[in-house]
């Protein structure tokens, strides 16, 4: 007969080993009830999928908004300024020139090179900040060792519990997923 | 699918709105798997087991490119001779080209971006294709000004670049203008395409068969697991994007249009060309847009998703920016007369009863009067007729900025400098050749990536 502290060591264990349960379901709605009864439970730890955007899911995970937009903007003001200064620079201070009798700040005919950089500097800021937010590129995740996971980019939608939850339970976990009546339950192994 | 599922299908597409317009989107009985299906199942044909059109489109596009490189080779050994081009008609056909292929890019982004954020859901069908198509365009177009060059091999020198020459750019000019606009144009459309595309190339990399092919669009899916909250911040980029993208579409043509309105020529130096450039672009674009999409949509069956509804919708547009066009040409007359500039007036007079007056009249048929066939919801909806319309605008753009550019300098000031141009058969032979470099680009577009926008479409079937 183990003792408590050696059954609490070998559950612990068993945690460890695993990355999470993930559940999959058949529909946008379905998973969006589910990640929501998640939610309620106490879970925070946990992530859903899905092969499109679902209206409400990040919210339903507890997210709130995306610093995405805050990004863009500083990346677009970087633009337009550095724009604006470079010609600024080269045609009033580095190599100043009389074309067509305009001052040499002929800020009218900057205007383009200005715009064209700002939206430059902010789509560069866009991407790169959406990929550097979610992490990505990422080669190699635990959840891709599932293999009804494929199905996340095609037809089904899944909802992911992590083991470092503190709310995590191997089993109590995997009771609250029947619970759901999801169409699968996965233990995901970690590495 | 049996006959009596395809009468279904059919009668179901046929469905109008209290209007009379199509109403469906989506083929009914399109769900999430049949979209991946018939989109992904394009891309993951093993090897050489092509549809026979796509192996002689392939074959054509190849030669024309090869056409393509020798007259460059021509060109750069001995130089800008070998075309037309002289003083006083130093723009020719490079130029007329660079116009046209940029103005054809247009209509990726008019299609993904101001579309995207006017709410117009029907776009998802064709974003894709189009995205593609501005950057397979830009790539032709930039060729021009390079080759254009008298020595494309310091065209870098029109770069801000800390040089040993003590020298910059000349920012005052629409030359370097052009630089900033089109190199933007092309990287964020190539930035806006990327992203619409991970989704999707990782749909494509769960279910590639070989390992090669999982690895390979595995590697440029970046990792994309398609996490609620992953999504969640790609579509405020995406957004984001389209937010900007939009802007830009209305100035890079317009910046294009200023290589001309800023200059003294008489029949360019008109504050109507910026507006007027940028929507003949659109109309180029879309034309284009229709000329290669109808053959894909016929050959690869994807009358599900490319239904009725959104042939009605793009020939709409068409006839609005060919009317646009047409305002432009009555605007540029009636300015030229109103102005009471001698010169002006003369060069329109040319334009219209001229050595070169025979290219304005079939203009006018080609470009306005084909076109208006549009307001005809049958044409709009039959195939065939809408191919041949947007072929004749496509040709119509292309003669449009033929005579704006060249045919103006031909009579410009002092009847001392009228002279004609002629093509020679490097000028023609460059242009059919960068045909191939579009051709080429869009053939293993469509053999090696998702042609729509598989994700997008989903959403469509799951909401319905």
């Amino acid at each position: 007969m183990l003792t408590r502290a050696a059954l609490l060591r070998n559950t612990m264990n068993l945690n460890e080993k695993i990355y999470g349960l993930i559940a999959e379901f058949k529909g946008d709605e379905e998973v969006l009830t589910a990640t929501r009864a998640a939610y309620d439970r106490g879970y925070r730890k946990m992530d859903a999928f899905a092969p499109f955007p679902v209206e409400g899911l990040p919210e339903a995970l507890g997210r709130k908004r995306t610093a995405i937009p805050v990004i863009v903007f500083a990346g677009g003001a970087f633009g337009c300024l550095g724009g604006y200064l470079l010609q600024w620079y080269a045609m009033t201070v580095s190599y100043p020139l009389n074309i067509g009798g305009r001052p040499l700040n002929s800020w009218p005919m900057f205007i383009p090179i200005t715009f064209e950089l700002t939206i430059l500097s902010a789509a560069f800021a866009a991407i790169i900040g959406m990929l550097v937010l979610n992490k990505l590129p990422l080669p190699h995740h635990p959840l891709f060792n599932v293999p009804e996971f494929e199905r996340a980019s095609s037809d089904k939608f899944f909802l992911c519990i992590q083991a470092d939850d503190p709310k995590f339970d191997l089993r109590e976990t995997r009771r609250f997923l029947e619970m759901l009546k999801p169409e699968s339950i996965a233990e995901v192994p970690a590495e | 699918m049996t006959p009596e599922n395809e009468q279904t299908i059919l009668a179901a597409l046929d469905q109008r709105t209290p209007l009379g317009y199509p109403a469906r989107l989506l083929a009914p009985g399109e769900n999430l798997e049949s979209v991946t299906e018939t989109i992904g199942s394009i891309v993951l044909k093993p090897g050489l087991r092509q549809p026979k059109a796509w192996l002689f489109a392939a074959a054509g596009a190849f030669s024309l490119l090869m056409v393509f490189f020798v007259s460059i080779a021509w060109l750069l050994y001995r130089g800008t001779g070998i075309w037309g081009i002289n003083i006083p008609i130093a723009w020719g056909f490079a130029i007329v080209n660079f116009v046209w292929w940029v103005g054809i890019g247009h209509a990726g982004t008019f299609i993904s971006a101001i579309l995207l954020l006017l709410h117009q859901k029907w776009r998802t069908a064709i974003n894709r294709f189009t995205e593609t198509m501005t950057l397979c365009a830009i790539s032709c177009a930039g060729m021009f000004p390079l080759l254009h060059l008298g020595r494309p091999w310091v065209a870098f020198w029109m770069a801000p670049y800390p040089d040993t020459m003590g020298l910059w750019p000349q920012f005052r000019s629409p030359l370097v203008w052009d630089m900033f606009a089109v190199g933007t144009y092309f990287t964020v459309s190539l930035i806006f395409w990327y992203c619409g595309l991970i989704p999707d190339l990782a749909t494509v990399r769960d279910r590639a068969t070989t390992r090669g092919r999982r690895l390979i669009y595995g590697f440029l899916a970046l990792g994309w697991r398609n996490s609620a909250v992953h999504w969640q911040r790609h579509q405020t980029a995406y957004l984001l994007l389209a937010g900007i993208a939009t802007p830009l579409v209305l100035s890079v043509h317009s910046v294009v249009g200023m290589d001309f309105a800023v200059a003294m020529v008489p029949g360019w130096h008109e504050t109507i060309i910026p507006p007027y450039f940028v929507a003949g672009a659109i109309y180029s674009g879309f034309a284009m847009m229709l000329n290669i999409l109808l053959p894909i949509r016929r050959l690869y069956g994807l009358h599900n998703i490319i239904t009725p509804r959104h042939l009605n919708n793009i020939g709409n547009i068409m006839l609005v920016l060919g009317n646009m066009v047409a305002y432009s040409y009555i605007i540029e007359e009636f300015m030229a007369w109103y102005s009471g500039d001698i010169f002006e007036q003369s060069t329109m007079a040319d334009r219209a009863f001229g050595s070169y007056g025979w290219i304005f009249w079939a203009l006018i048929v080609i470009n306005i009067l084909v076109p208006q066939a549009l307001w005809s919801r049958r044409v709009r909806l039959n195939p065939v007729a809408l191919f041949f319309v947007a072929l004749s605008a496509n040709l119509g753009m292309w003669v449009d900025h033929f005579l704006i550019i060249a045919v103006s300098l031909t009579h410009d000031f002092t009847p001392s400098t009228w002279k004609m141009y002629y093509p020679t058969i490097w000028d023609i032979l460059t242009m059919f050749g960068s045909v191939g470099l579009f051709l080429t680009l869009i053939v293993l577009f469509v053999r090696f990536l998702p042609l729509i926008a598989m994700s997008e479409t989903r959403e469509h079937a799951s909401k319905r």
